[in-house]
């Protein structure tokens, strides 16, 4: 145990998800022993992302504004909805280049064991942005694991409506690896979605 | 290096760290084991997959200090796709691994393991409705953790049934002699369908209408609230309504759509 302040500043950061008591501690003397290291910026940029960072009042990603960049973006194509669980899923599909419709965040997965079911999920606000009939792509895109597919599956029964395709992201094979070192149900899966070679 | 090694069901996983899951297992020799998978949430995971709730394995571990590390993991039941993929089995699964958690907490059971594995197999090849399956499950859980009820002779007296009072905290149906007041009154469908699922007589369970199967489950809801000491998260998010939406769901859109709030 450290003295006062110190011991604060250790407790404080270990309190922060991945971050336990020996990493508290090293990052705690990264900023105590690095003259360089500018305490006030940081200071300042965690107050103004509480108080500035809010969610897209249409996806419910992350946004200064009271809708995020991709929502306001006019090239945007807003018949093609991507369903992700987590902000942080937008960014990654966005460093593919490869989407340019828009995006529907639900705030997590469907995992009845930590007590989060449909209604805890921004579901019911997905189904009013397709009550009007103009998105006709939904690609589900939730995690490959087992809440990921459990809510993929909830989705696709709900969604079911004339003039809308819901699709889900392939899985399989990762780009640049081993095929002997993949595992049964990954290679199984590979083996479903196999297509046809032109 | 201390290993060792067991078949063992997935129960439930735990984020750590960047790209570490912690693994809770029920084994079939070492009771309840607490392990850290490295790495495992990389897409490129040689055994991920393998470790996801509902998943059987043959696995070997390393032992650590606080917790044990997976060092290996072979699938001897990959009941995870089919179950994720029927939300009502889902849900049925989540409640039948936590009652499994909740239930092994102290003590280690290889009966335990082999009710819990039976189950998720049967819920994976859809043998039965999945809400008969998780009630099935939870009777006989509790049975084997020492609190079978009694639905025929009367829990108190032996005095011989049928009788109807039943109460959770005297162990099931009893007499209307000691019966205290306000006891919940269940009929005879009820109590036959009770008896064929604390039995496994599914012939008999699976001819019973849909009324009684409510009246049922909420009996086993009790009954393993009163055991447990407290609700089981998942119960309440249990699917038995078949291919319907919950209704508050589109109950809350067609209500923002009636009012034209924001979305």
């Amino acid at each position: 145990m450290y003295e006062g302040i110190v011991q604060d500043l250790i407790d404080e950061l270990g309190r922060l998800p991945g971050i336990g008591p020996k990493s508290a501690q090293r990052i705690a003397f990264h900023i105590l022993q690095t003259e360089s290291f500018d305490t006030t910026r940081l200071a300042r940029i965690l107050t103004e992302v509480r108080e500035k960072v809010r969610f897209c009042r249409i996806c419910g990603n992350v946004s200064e504004e009271e809708t995020c960049a991709i929502c306001r973006d006019p090239r945007r194509d807003t018949s093609l909805i991507c369903i992700v669980e987590e902000a942080k899923d937008v960014v990654a599909i966005e460093r593919t280049r490869e989407f340019r419709g828009v995006y529907h965040v639900l705030g997590g997965a469907i995992s009845p064991i930590d007590g989060i079911g449909p209604d805890q999920l921004r579901i019911a606000q997905l189904l009013q942005r397709l009550a009007d009939g103009s998105v006709t792509e939904v690609i589900i895109a939730t995690d490959p694991n087992l809440e990921g597919e459990a809510t993929a599956t909830y989705l696709s029964r709900l969604l079911q409506q004339p003039g809308l395709r819901v699709t889900r992201l392939a899985s399989g094979l990762p780009v640049g690896g081993d095929l002997e070192y993949a595992d049964e149900v990954t290679l199984g899966r590979a083996f479903e979605g196999r297509r046809l070679v032109d | 290096m201390p290993t060792y090694r067991d078949d063992a069901v997935v129960l439930r996983t735990h984020k750590l760290g960047e790209a570490d899951r912690i693994v809770i297992l029920l084994s079939r020799q070492h009771g309840k084991i607490r392990a850290v998978a490295k790495g495992v949430r990389r897409t490129g995971s040689r055994f991920g997959s393998r470790l996801e709730p509902f998943m059987a394995v043959d696995a070997q571990f390393y032992i650590g200090r606080s917790l044990d590390i997976v060092q290996q993991a072979e699938s001897i039941g990959a009941y995870g796709a089919e179950i994720a993929g029927d939300y009502p089995r889902y849900t049925a699964a989540t409640a039948m691994v936590e009652a499994a958690d909740r239930l092994t907490e102290h003590e280690a059971g290889t009966q335990h393991y082999l009710l819990l594995l039976g189950a998720l197999r049967s819920l994976a090849r859809a043998e039965h409705p999945s809400g008969l399956t998780l009630d099935s499950y939870l009777l006989r859980a509790l049975s084997i953790a020492g609190w079978s009820p009694s639905f025929g002779d009367c829990a108190v007296t032996g005095a011989p049934g049928p009788h109807s009072a039943f109460v959770p905290q005297l162990g099931g149906v009893v007499a209307d002699a000691v019966a205290p007041p306000g006891a919940v009154r269940l009929d005879a469908a009820a109590l036959d369908l009770l008896g064929a699922l604390l039995s496994g007589d599914w012939v008999a369970a699976e001819a019973s209408d849909a009324g009684t199967r409510d009246r049922a489950s909420g009996v086993v809801a009790a009954y393993t609230q009163f055991h447990l000491e407290r609700a089981l998260r998942s119960l309440p998010h249990v699917d038995r309504s078949g291919p319907v939406p919950p209704p508050s769901l589109v109950r809350a859109a067609e209500e923002a759509l009636a009012e034209g709030s924001p979305v």
